[in-house]
């Protein structure tokens, strides 16, 4: 994991391996969220790292792994007192995140899905791909602007 | 059919011949309960024939991109039909992602509920 800032007292950190299941993926999420209440995150950053986790969870299960339970999607987190950086990969083909079709545009505005990457970006201040599309790597410093 | 009843996730009212839906859950994030939601508000249109809509977002704390699928699905089955959605009582943090992803110049998003009847009468 790369070190993009001096981080503050660790609050928690681990890998876990889990199969492409929602219930069971549910659970890690919910005890990596049940860490931000160690930190500094107020109400906003709170918000935000939960629906980037959802997003970035969902896009591995569903569109990654195709909700195959015999392929795994691996988390690995670290949370800090004054940021968050949790780095996802799924065992699919991978996209280019630069070739997604942009959903503000007034023509896909009624398409019923591809906004995940897009809410991913906005709410998390630090959101890397790694080649060949099926790895990500995202960051949120707690109490900065937006 | 499993042969349970299927669990409740929207309280449905009418005021006139608007109708007006709330949600009973607080997250609509898992895969299961977005798809309910997503068939209990289709059948509204669909089977009941309604089509000048309200939801009321009170008691909705989270919400994932999955469950904004479902309501720009809804919008899209209501005007076919020739009616009207209109949403509200939405907390600054959720009526943010409808504005980031523009959903807001698609859907009518009001502040409290009369306004959203009135917006759909």
């Amino acid at each position: 994991m790369s070190e993009a800032a001096p981080k503050s007292v660790e609050v928690g950190k681990d890998e876990v391996i889990i199969s492409s299941t929602p219930e069971i993926a549910r659970k890690l999420q919910d005890r990596i969220e049940s860490l931000l209440e160690s930190t500094l995150a107020n109400e906003k950053d709170r918000f935000c790292v939960r629906l980037a986790l959802e997003e970035a969870v969902v896009n591995a299960i569903k569109h990654g792994n195709q909700m195959d339970p015999l392929k795994q999607v691996t988390i690995r987190y670290g949370m800090w007192r004054d940021q968050v950086e949790i780095h996802i990969t799924d065992e699919g083909p991978g996209f280019d995140p630069d070739d997604l079709p942009d959903p503000t545009d007034i023509e896909n505005l009624e398409r019923p899905c591809g906004r995940g990457v897009m809410l991913i970006r906005h709410y998390m201040h630090e959101v890397e791909f790694f080649a060949p599309g099926n790895s990500m790597l995202m960051r949120r410093f707690f109490q900065q602007a937006s | 059919m499993s042969g349970q009843p299927r669990k409740r996730r929207l309280e449905v009212e009418d005021a006139g011949d608007v109708t007006v839906v709330n949600f009973v859950d607080k997250k609509i994030l898992e895969e299961q309960s977005i798809q309910a939601i997503g068939d209990q508000l289709f059948e509204l249109v669909d089977s009941e024939g309604r089509k000048k809509m309200v939801l009321n977002f009170t008691n909705v704390e989270y919400l994932s991109s999955a469950a904004l699928g479902k309501i720009i699905a809804l919008n899209n089955r209501v005007k076919k039909a020739g009616g009207k959605l209109a949403l509200c009582k939405i907390r600054p943090d959720i009526k943010e992602v409808f504005t980031i992803t523009k959903l807001d110049k698609i859907i009518k998003i009001v502040d409290d509920e009369q306004a959203a009847i009135q917006a759909v009468s």
